[in-house]
């Protein structure tokens, strides 16, 4: 691009929240072996059948291979040089904080430092925040609140404590430990993670929120989140993470489980800001995901919508199975890859149910060298008759070393089904750049406006708090981009 | 005592000589005029003359190399400036191609622009009530309906209503100097007469106006104090109002030296 040597003058912000915290951690010996899985469930005192499902997810894992079908290039991985536990030391064992007052100061400082100080979201915000440091919850808020309409809402550890035979109903029933090479690592070494419980007919006041961190170095994270809709539930769960600056590879493999009942409705939204590493494509967070939501009731209905900026590898497809007669899947993604970025992301939408629709919405963004692949599938089995999917995928290229990459795949059995997909392939051109210019905006914030505007679809569909957090967190990561 | 004679008025543009080079080829070659605030200049010239290169340069397009020269605006050097200063100091293109920005509202869009004018003033941002007011006043006075107000800029607008995009821009912006690049080409006649209609109103004795066109007929709505012969990088020759007339009788052809 002609106006390319200007604005790579500008100035390239660094990883923001890239700073350490000094705790003291509680973690087990590095490497992984059946001794590990033995130590972390001992860790989390949890009971004999956790135990058993974690060790058969182990060995399966034993028997499988890493996945190299993704369009991403990273060094293989040790499994054994990872940490496989690392928990904030707590005065007792066993004993999680009761309140705010008892939670590590230095911790409390480092949420404020990220502008998400909980003393605040709690009097304040009205968010309840299960804040997630490294593996274990420090802090748990408007439980109390929740509690009253039947909601629960807490660690998962908690969850496997206080609500054993709901834990033991849904774990792995949407992904089975067994499921793929990460969400069997992950269910045989999760540390910790969320747990939503809405019960049948309450609309979940709040937007529950978490907040995933990294902290230890060379912690790998395998949070595990499970959410539960009964029948005519409503619950909008929000999920954000910032990592901080590391100079090795930080392995993130987590998995996320939604189970939506009869005429319920979950919405998750992430904002993801792992650390992407730095400027030359060293270090950053493999961000090996399995996210899946099972539209097991009638006219049940999952949303997910994501903003995806960070990690240095990206490898994700938010999915629905759409089981329950008129169900609903939705996909609502931007996803950026700037600098030496690779981002693999999609979807997958299983039409089981009759008349089920699904919905994706794609928006690709690459910069520098960065790699950015859409992969979706859109299934529609036999039986589910007038089903209907609209896809669209939309890439925008801000420079001419990166590159967009589509790959949609879709499997009709069923011929009532009617079948939408448009894509698009654009770039930031230096007319626009110019024409903004001349009306006196900065060319950063040129970028910013074109962009956020390519966004737009996306972007309307997270709540209303989280829109300004994504358009700021994706003007951040864009200064200095087009070049 | 002798009689005071009215000291003579800085220019508000002053064009000294200027070279101007794209992809290495002299495009302008020697161009000089002068324009005084509450002037409409008009500069005419047959295709590949330069006109739009002029209006380009002085808004600080890319690519633009200029060689020898020299562009004072209000006294200061105008070419040492960024694009975004040039505009926030007052200086106003109207685009002969106006882009379109998918996604971005015009409202949004447009009070991003003033916000940043008005920083450059150090005033304080303007809030989006009170802006949207703004606009409304605006689009009515450039004949503009509001709904367009609310779409991407430009995003499925008609040629004409691009154009009338552009004067609402420059009603909200209030430029000191407005340089319209062929805000005629490509508009049938009613939709000229609208769009020279707005920039009638937008004609104060603080604003100079540098229209480029290359036909006569957007001179009989928006009259022009003077008007300039642009052909091979230069201004050949310079008039009144009646210059343009002349061209539209004899062409071209009988300015060439």
């Amino acid at each position: 691009m002609a106006t390319s040597s200007e604005i790579a003058d500008l100035t390239n912000q660094g990883y923001k929240y890239g700073f350490t915290t000094d705790i003291e951690s509680d973690t087990v010996p590095i490497g992984l072996s059946e001794a590990t899985v033995h130590l972390i469930s001992e860790k989390k005192g949890e009971p004999a059948w956790l135990l058993e499902w974690r060790l058969k997810a182990y060995r399966h894992w034993l028997t499988m291979t890493e996945p190299t079908w993704a369009n991403v290039h990273y060094p293989a991985i040790d499994y054994q040089a990872i940490t496989y536990y690392s928990a904030p030391k707590k005065k007792a064992a066993g004993e999680g904080p009761k309140s705010l007052a008892e939670v590590d100061p230095e911790l409390v400082k480092m949420y404020e430092k990220l502008g998400i100080s909980l003393k605040e979201q709690e009097r304040l915000t009205g968010v309840a925040v299960d804040a997630v440091v490294d593996s274990a919850s420090v802090a748990t808020t408007f439980k109390a609140q929740l509690g009253e309409m039947g909601i629960i809402f807490c660690s998962f550890s908690e969850a496997v404590r206080e609500h054993p035979d709901l834990v033991k109903k849904y774990l792995g029933t949407v992904v089975p430990a067994t499921d793929n090479f990460f969400a069997a690592l992950n269910s045989a070494v999760f540390s910790d993670g969320s747990f939503c419980f809405i019960p049948k007919g309450v609309r979940c006041p709040l937007e529950l929120s978490t907040y995933f961190r990294i902290n230890a170095a060379g912690t790998g994270q395998f949070e595990r989140t499970l959410i539960i809709a009964e029948e005519g539930s409503y619950v909008s769960y929000l999920e954000g993470c910032t990592a901080p600056m590391r100079d090795e590879n930080q392995l993130h493999a987590a998995v996320v489980e939604l189970v939506a009942l009869d005429d319920a409705e979950i919405k998750y939204s992430t904002v993801q800001n792992w650390y992407p590493g730095d400027k030359n494509g060293v270090g950053g967070v493999y961000n090996f995901v399995t996210k899946r939501g099972k539209c097991a009731g009638k006219r049940s209905k999952i949303s997910w919508t994501q903003v995806e900026t960070g990690s240095a590898i990206t490898w994700k497809y938010p999915s629905c199975i759409l089981l329950g007669d008129d169900s609903v899947g939705e996909f609502y993604s931007v996803a950026l890859a700037n600098d030496y970025q690779q981002a693999d992301t999609g979807t997958k939408m299983i039409h089981v149910g009759k008349r089920t629709r699904s919905t994706i919405i794609s928006k690709g963004i690459s910069g520098g060298h960065g790699q950015n692949t859409y992969r979706g599938q859109v299934k529609i089995m036999k039986g589910a008759d007038g089903a209907r999917n609209y896809s669209q995928c939309d890439s925008l290229l801000l420079g001419d070393k990166c590159g967009a990459h589509t790959f949609p795949v879709i499997d009709v059995q069923n011929p009532t089904a009617i079948m939408e997909h448009e894509a698009t392939t654009s770039k930031v051109s230096d007319d626009q750049i110019f024409y903004l210019r001349q009306r006196g905006i900065s060319q950063a914030e040129a970028v910013s406006l074109i962009v956020n505007g390519f966004c737009k679809s996306v972007f309307r569909k997270l709540p209303m708090e989280f829109t300004v957090e994504a358009q700021n967190l994706l003007d951040l990561k864009l200064e200095g981009t087009v070049g | 005592m002798t009689p005071t004679t009215s000291a003579p008025r800085k220019p508000l543009l002053l064009i000294q000589d200027l070279h101007v080079e794209v992809d290495g080829k002299e495009i302008l070659k020697g161009l000089s005029l002068t324009v005084h605030a509450g002037e409409v200049h008009a500069i005419m010239g047959p295709n590949g003359s330069g006109k739009s290169t002029l209006a380009h340069v002085l808004a600080g397009r890319p690519g633009y190399t200029v060689t020898k020269g020299s562009v004072l605006y209000h006294g200061k050097d105008l070419l040492a400036m960024e694009p975004e200063e040039r505009a926030r100091d007052g200086v106003f293109l109207a685009f002969q191609y106006p882009v379109e920005l998918p996604g971005v509202s015009n409202t949004y869009f447009l009070r991003e622009a003033l916000n940043a004018h008005r920083k450059h003033k150090g005033l304080g941002e303007v809030d989006a009530v009170d802006f949207l007011d703004l606009i409304k006043q605006k689009a009515r006075l450039v004949g503009m309906d509001d709904k367009f107000l609310s779409r991407g800029v430009n995003e499925g607008f008609s040629g004409g209503e691009k154009k009338r995009n552009e004067i609402l821009q420059m009603a909200v912006l209030e430029p000191r100097l407005a340089l319209l690049d062929e805000t005629d080409s490509g508009l049938d006649i009613d939709a000229l007469r609208n769009v020279a209609e707005g920039v009638n109103k937008l004609r104060s004795p603080e604003r100079a106006m540098v229209v480029v066109t290359h036909y006569q007929r957007l001179l009989d709505h928006i009259v022009p104090d003077r008007v300039h012969v642009l052909q091979g990088g230069r201004i050949v020759k310079s008039g009144g109002k009646e210059l343009a007339l002349e061209l539209e009788q004899s062409g071209y052809e009988a300015t060439k030296a």
